[in-house]
Parts: structure tokens; C-alpha cells; sequence
């Protein structure tokens, strides 16, 4: 196999399994691993007739993905505890969200850290607050550190000395040296409380947020992923009043209306997604080098077409950094992989 | 100062087994395994679906009322109640 | 990937993919006798990758990859490419097997009861795993005993058998070289040479039994047995285990009712026909 266009497209119809071979369910099933959307194909197929073998590797990842679920809840709780004293809201982004709200997008979903949005007013008092309830700085490197804090968008990662588990601490969602800049604030101001006390993005920031995760915090790593993540959110939030309007109005407000176009586009043509066309119109070219890179994963798990993959990584540094910064930067990095080597 | 108030989860939140002079607690919201001595598995038995202070919970736990007063007992009991709220086992209401 | 190899252990399917022919050629050989995965599909996929490509021809160097992958792992030398497999096939069932709890040891069978034997690297557990199952004993496994949450039963999951240093020697001698792979000499962990299990534990290899005694082995003192306190076990246990957090709150089922439910002892043996003795001796008085 390829490339890894079978898993969207048994992911848009799962019953399409019923034409799998074994040399087949073995390509899925790895490729599903490689782009961590096993679990969430595992979902998709409860109830499914699959072979024995196949239903053993899916409701392992289905196992899998409950220990994340409660892990992934049960950190956002830790925040929402240690927080509880400043009265700053903990909004969950990514997995973490997805899970706690309820939505299709956490069925199945491998969650990884815990990612929160905060004003970037309370950054120091939240900084505090995390130290003081356990966690602490991973492995603090003096380049890394003042990159993180001066350029990203985020506190440096930080884990917890007990439960080894990390938060990364956001405050707007995308690099500042991206010369796209949502409005950070608008976000918070518009986030929504869930039932156990923490928040999550409103419906349609949290398109937008996944639309940016996608195409400018990245190479498109892990892009399979978000797209699934946006198509599920669709499936979830699309039929609502006022959603598509709602979505043009917040993205024409984060300046990122090219980018969730071409979203849309990608997410219609693997996910076979409902979206609407007038939002979907701008810019098709180079979508074919997007889904070209998208799909760049064989049928043993490895990545595939190199040369677009490197394209791709460059391209995306280029986008988040000015050209003397990134020089700087690529230098720095390939001198300490050299002291490494 | 406001008295604090602890908490913890339902009882069945918890799956506990006696091993020896400790017990085994599996914590069902955290996934975390926990290893205790006494009176560990006391409280949280007391604290489970129920808000009390660190008097009530002494009270609840002692069964010599002189020891119920005691400052000492209350200081044993704080200090026990801070490590298990730095885990998660139990929280401040 | 070029070259390809799959096989069934016990309950579990893997295939290698390999970017170089001899690890395959070597695995094909120390699994002659193993069958083929369910229905064709397996469960963990291993890639041998060449570390650069450059590396693929020149100083070859293999970085171990898969399903499941440590960032940071040192590449091994190909000439240890077969030892590179089994390590990848390893790390697989350790970050990805959730339907047995694994415990970190060695287990053989007996009328339908099982021994099972933890211990680190070093403390003689697949050694003396080796011994007693050319002893009358079956052969279950020596790297990981696999125990059903539901059941409470141990699964086999017989490996080759990575004997180490003076251990090839005590073996080698007593089964022939028709069941022996390959030297490999001087890897990180001294001489390994694997041995293939006996025909009688590769032909019960879907067969569970009762696990009913647990022996902690010390090599290298006077003998000595002691018991060992329930909750000790069980926090040594959970240290053993790699995927214990992971199964979540079967993983807490599955090891209590073991602690609670199967006899333990700690042995110290100063030398393997001593530890023999002293199985025998408790099997005898516990299991």
C-alpha cells in the first residue's frame, strides 16, 4: 500500500471493510497506528463484522483510549483545582476538550498532553500556581527556554514530578511570529463552561483552532488527525442555527478564512464532510500537494514521499518565523544535533 | 481564616484491597493506584459523598473523646489530609 | 519494505519488515516451527530501518521501529540485527498489549498450574525458565508472563529463549545445535544465543494454565528461602509490569487477586541445580 488514503476513506464509510483482504486490514490497521487515529477507527467500527484478529487490535485500542480518556479528564481536573484559587477559567483545548464536552471527536481519541488556554495577563500567576500544585519545568535548555517564552505561543512544557504527566499553558493560539494573529482574546471572552466546572472553546473557535493546529502550528504531522477531528466536529455542530455564519464571521476575525477554506476542502474530499460551499470556495490551488503530504504514510507505517515531507517542514518554519530568525534557528538546532551525534 | 471543608468521591469511586497491615485503592476518576496504611482507607471511607471539617472528621475516625480534642491528633490528621489532597484522593470542598 | 517475516506467538501476531535480508533469514529460522498470525493479520508491526540512509549500506546501523517506538534508542549493529527484531517485538507487546496484564518474567507449567518467575536481567529467571522446561516442566515464556484479566489465568508466550554469557553453554550442551540460533557476539548485553523452545511447549502454546506459585530469585547466595508480605509483592509486581497504569482498573483486578490468591517466596540460589531444588522443593509444599 502506498499511501494511506485507505484509512479516510474506510474512516467516511466504515462499512467498506467488507472489502478488505488481510494484506489490506494490515495496511489499515498500521497506518492507523502511524497517524494515531487507531482508536478512533476502532469507533467507528463497534458493531462492525470484522475478522477475529482485527477485532482483537481494535478493542485493544478502544482500551487504550478509555485509560487516556480518564487520564486526559483527570489532569484537567488537577488544573482545575490548582486553579481554583486565582479564578482564572481553565479552557481545555484539543483531546482534552473533545472528551470533556462530549463530542464525537473524543470517541476513541489517543489523547496526549494536556493543553489549556489562559489569559496572557494571568500567565505569571498561573506559571505559579502550576509549580506550586507539583509540576515542573521538563528539562530546561536556556535556547529553548527563551524561544518558548518569547516567541511561541505557550509557557515551556511542564510536568508533573508524580503523575509524569504534561501541560503545555497556552495564551493565544498561534506562534507570534506568525503573521497571521487571532484574537486571543475574543476566544476567551466567547468560551464555553462544561458540566464538571472547566471550558472549552465555543463551537466555532474550536473549528478555527483545529483549522490553525493544522496548517500553521506545522508540517501537516499529524494532519490525517485534525482534519478527522474537524470532520467530526462538523458532523457534531454543522446543523446548528447560525453555525456556518457564525464560523465565517470568527475566522474572518483570526484572519484565517483562506486557511479554513482549504480545510473544508480537504476534510470534503477525504471525509466525504457536509460542508458549506460558499465558506469552501477560495483558493484550490495546491490542494493536490496538501493531500499529496496528508496521505504521505505506507502500508507498514512509515512516511512516505520524503522529498514533499521535507518541503512541507520548511515551509512551515518559513511561515512562522522571518528569514533571519529562521536561519538562527535551523543553525542552533543543527549545532546541537551535532554535539549530540 | 475559613475552616477548611474536605471532600471525597462516592465509595464507589474507589476499588479497595486489603493486602496486609496496607491497602490497595484504585482510584476510579485518576486511574492512579495508591498503597496505604491506616488511617488512610478510614478517611476516605468517612469523607466519601460528605463535606467535613478536620474536627468532624476526628470525631468521626477516634473513638477517645480526650484524643478527639487533642491538638496533636488534629495536626496528624491535617498533615495526612494534605498529602491526600496533593494525590487527589481527597479535595477541599 | 523488502524484506518481510511474520509469525504467531502464543496469542499474538507480529510481522518484521526489514530494509536488510539476514535478520530475516534468521528469524525464519529460529521460527521454523512457529505458525503464521491468525487469518493473516497481525497484531504489532517492527521495522528494521537503516538509521541515516547512508547507514543503510556504509557502518550499517539498525534503528529499531514499529507500531511503538522509543525516541532516543541507540541503533544496533547489523551483525545483532536478530536481537534488534526481538527487541522491537518486545517493545511492542510493552507499550502496546492491553488485553493480558504483563509481568516482567519467566513462567513454566506443570499439570495445568503454573510457576512464575520475576526478576530482572541478571537474576537467572530465563536461565533457570530454560532449565525446567527440559526438565518435564513446559516452557510458557521467558521475557513476559501474560496474565488474563478475566480469568486470572497465565498465558504462554514462548519466545527463543535469550540465553546470555555462560548460560549458551550450559544449554547448548544439553539440547544440540538444532535448537540453537545463531551467536551474537558482544552485543550491550554480552553474548546472547537464542534457544528455540521444545516441540511440546510450541505445540501448547494457546494452552493457560493456573498460576500457582511466584518465586522472587536472588543468583549468587547461599540458599535461602523467604515469604514476602502481600503488599510488598504487589508494589514490586506493578514495577514489573510494564503495561499495569495502561489497563487501568482491570490491570488493579487482575494483580490483586494474584498477590492475594497465589502463594510467594524469595529464593537465593547460589548456583542453577540449587535453584532446582529448591522449585521442587516448594512447588511440592505450595502449589
Amino acid at each position: 500500500m502506498r499511501d494511506a488514503r485507505i484509512l479516510p476513506w474506510i474512516l467516511a464509510q466504515p462499512a467498506r471493510t467488507a472489502m478488505l483482504d488481510a494484506r489490506g486490514w494490515t495496511a489499515l490497521l498500521a497506518i492507523a497506528q502511524a497517524e494515531r487515529l487507531l482508536g478512533s477507527l476502532a469507533h467507528r467500527l463497534i458493531g462492525i463484522n470484522v475478522p477475529p484478529s482485527a477485532r482483537r487490535v481494535l478493542d485493544g485500542a478502544l482500551l487504550s483510549a478509555e485509560t487516556g480518556r480518564t487520564q486526559a479528564l483527570w489532569e484537567g481536573e488537577m488544573a482545575r483545582r490548582a486553579f481554583a484559587p486565582l479564578g482564572c477559567p481553565v479552557i481545555l483545548l484539543k483531546g482534552t476538550a473533545f472528551v470533556a464536552a462530549g463530542l464525537s471527536a473524543g470517541l476513541g481519541r489517543q489523547i496526549g498532553d494536556l493543553d489549556i488556554l489562559v489569559p496572557r495577563d494571568r500567565l505569571d500567576a498561573v506559571e505559579a500556581a502550576l509549580l506550586d500544585a507539583g509540576w515542573e519545568w521538563v528539562k530546561p535548555d536556556a535556547y529553548d527556554d527563551s524561544y518558548y517564552r518569547t516567541h511561541m505561543h505557550e509557557l515551556p512544557p511542564l510536568i508533573h514530578r508524580d503523575r509524569d504527566t504534561m501541560i503545555d499553558v497556552h495564551h493565544t493560539i498561534l506562534p507570534l511570529t506568525a503573521r497571521i494573529t487571532p484574537d486571543a482574546d475574543a476566544m476567551i471572552a466567547a468560551a464555553v463552561q462544561l458540566e464538571n466546572g472547566l471550558f472549552s472553546l465555543s463551537p466555532e473557535d474550536m473549528l478555527i483552532h483545529a483549522v490553525a493546529h493544522l496548517f500553521a502550528d506545522g508540517d501537516l504531522s499529524g494532519g490525517l488527525r485534525n482534519l478527522w477531528d474537524m470532520d467530526r466536529l462538523i458532523r457534531d455542530h454543522g446543523g446548528t442555527e447560525g453555525y456556518w455564519k457564525r464560523l465565517h464571521e470568527r475566522s474572518a476575525r483570526h484572519g484565517m478564512t483562506r486557511h479554513l477554506s482549504r480545510a473544508l476542502r480537504l476534510c470534503h474530499h477525504l471525509f466525504e464532510t457536509p460542508v458549506d460551499p460558499y465558506l469552501a470556495w477560495e483558493g484550490r490551488k495546491g490542494d493536490v500537494f496538501y493531500l499529496g503530504r496528508l496521505l504521505a504514510r505506507n502500508g507498514w507505517g512509515q512516511e512516505a514521499r520524503k522529498p514533499l515531507r521535507l518541503a512541507f517542514y520548511i515551509w512551515s518554519h518559513w511561515i512562522r518565523m522571518p528569514p533571519l530568525q529562521l536561519a538562527r534557528h535551523l543553525w542552533t538546532k543543527w549545532r546541537k544535533n551535532q554535539a549530540k551525534a | 481564616m475559613v475552616e477548611p471543608i474536605y471532600t471525597a468521591d462516592p465509595a464507589s469511586g474507589f476499588h479497595s484491597v486489603r493486602l496486609d497491615s496496607l491497602t490497595a485503592i484504585y482510584h476510579r476518576r485518576s486511574g492512579v493506584t495508591h498503597v496505604v496504611a491506616e488511617p488512610v482507607p478510614e478517611i476516605i471511607v468517612s469523607l466519601a459523598g460528605k463535606q467535613l471539617n478536620v474536627a468532624q472528621l476526628c470525631g468521626d475516625l477516634i473513638a477517645d473523646p480526650a484524643l478527639v480534642e487533642g491538638d496533636e491528633t488534629r495536626r496528624a490528621l491535617q498533615a495526612r489530609l494534605d498529602e491526600l489532597e496533593e494525590v487527589g484522593l481527597v479535595s477541599l470542598a | 519494505m523488502r524484506h518481510q517475516f511474520s509469525v504467531k506467538v502464543g496469542p499474538v501476531g507480529f510481522r518484521v519488515g526489514s530494509a536488510w535480508r539476514a535478520p530475516v533469514a534468521a528469524l525464519r529460522h529460529l521460527y521454523a516451527q512457529y505458525p503464521q498470525p491468525d487469518g493473516g493479520i497481525t497484531d504489532f508491526t517492527v521495522r528494521l530501518e537503516p538509521e541515516t540512509m547512508l547507514r543503510r549500506w556504509v557502518r550499517q546501523s539498525v534503528a529499531i521501529e514499529g507500531d511503538f517506538m522509543l525516541p532516543g534508542a541507540v541503533p544496533m549493529a547489523l551483525r545483532h540485527g536478530l536481537l534488534a527484531a526481538e527487541m522491537g517485538m518486545n517493545l511492542q507487546m510493552a507499550m502496546g498489549q492491553r488485553h493480558f496484564l504483563l509481568l516482567h518474567a519467566s513462567s513454566v507449567e506443570r499439570g495445568g498450574k503454573v510457576l512464575i518467575i520475576t526478576g530482572e536481567s541478571g537474576s537467572g529467571k530465563s536461565t533457570l525458565s530454560a532449565l525446567l522446561g527440559e526438565r518435564g516442566w513446559r516452557f510458557m515464556g521467558d521475557e513476559f508472563a501474560l496474565i488474563d484479566p478475566l480469568t486470572g489465568l497465565a498465558h504462554p508466550f514462548p519466545r527463543p529463549i535469550s540465553l546470555k554469557n555462560e548460560a549458551i553453554m550450559v544449554m547448548a550442551d544439553r539440547v544440540g545445535a538444532g535448537r540453537m540460533g545463531p551467536l551474537l557476539a558482544d552485543t550491550p548485553k554480552g553474548d546472547i544465543r537464542h534457544l528455540i523452545p521444545s516441540a511440546d511447549a510450541l505445540a501448547n502454546m494457546m494452552v493457560p494454565g493456573v498460576p500457582a506459585l511466584i518465586l522472587f530469585p536472588r543468583f549468587g547466595h547461599a540458599a535461602e528461602v523467604r515469604t514476602m508480605g502481600t503488599s510488598e509483592v504487589f508494589v514490586r509486581l506493578t514495577q514489573a509490569s510494564t503495561n499495569y497504569v495502561a489497563l487501568g482498573e482491570r490491570g488493579f483486578g487482575a494483580l490483586t487477586r494474584l498477590v492475594t490468591q497465589v502463594p510467594v517466596r524469595a529464593i537465593d540460589y547460589p548456583d542453577t541445580e540449587s535453584a532446582i531444588a529448591l522449585v521442587d522443593q516448594l512447588w511440592a509444599e505450595l502449589a
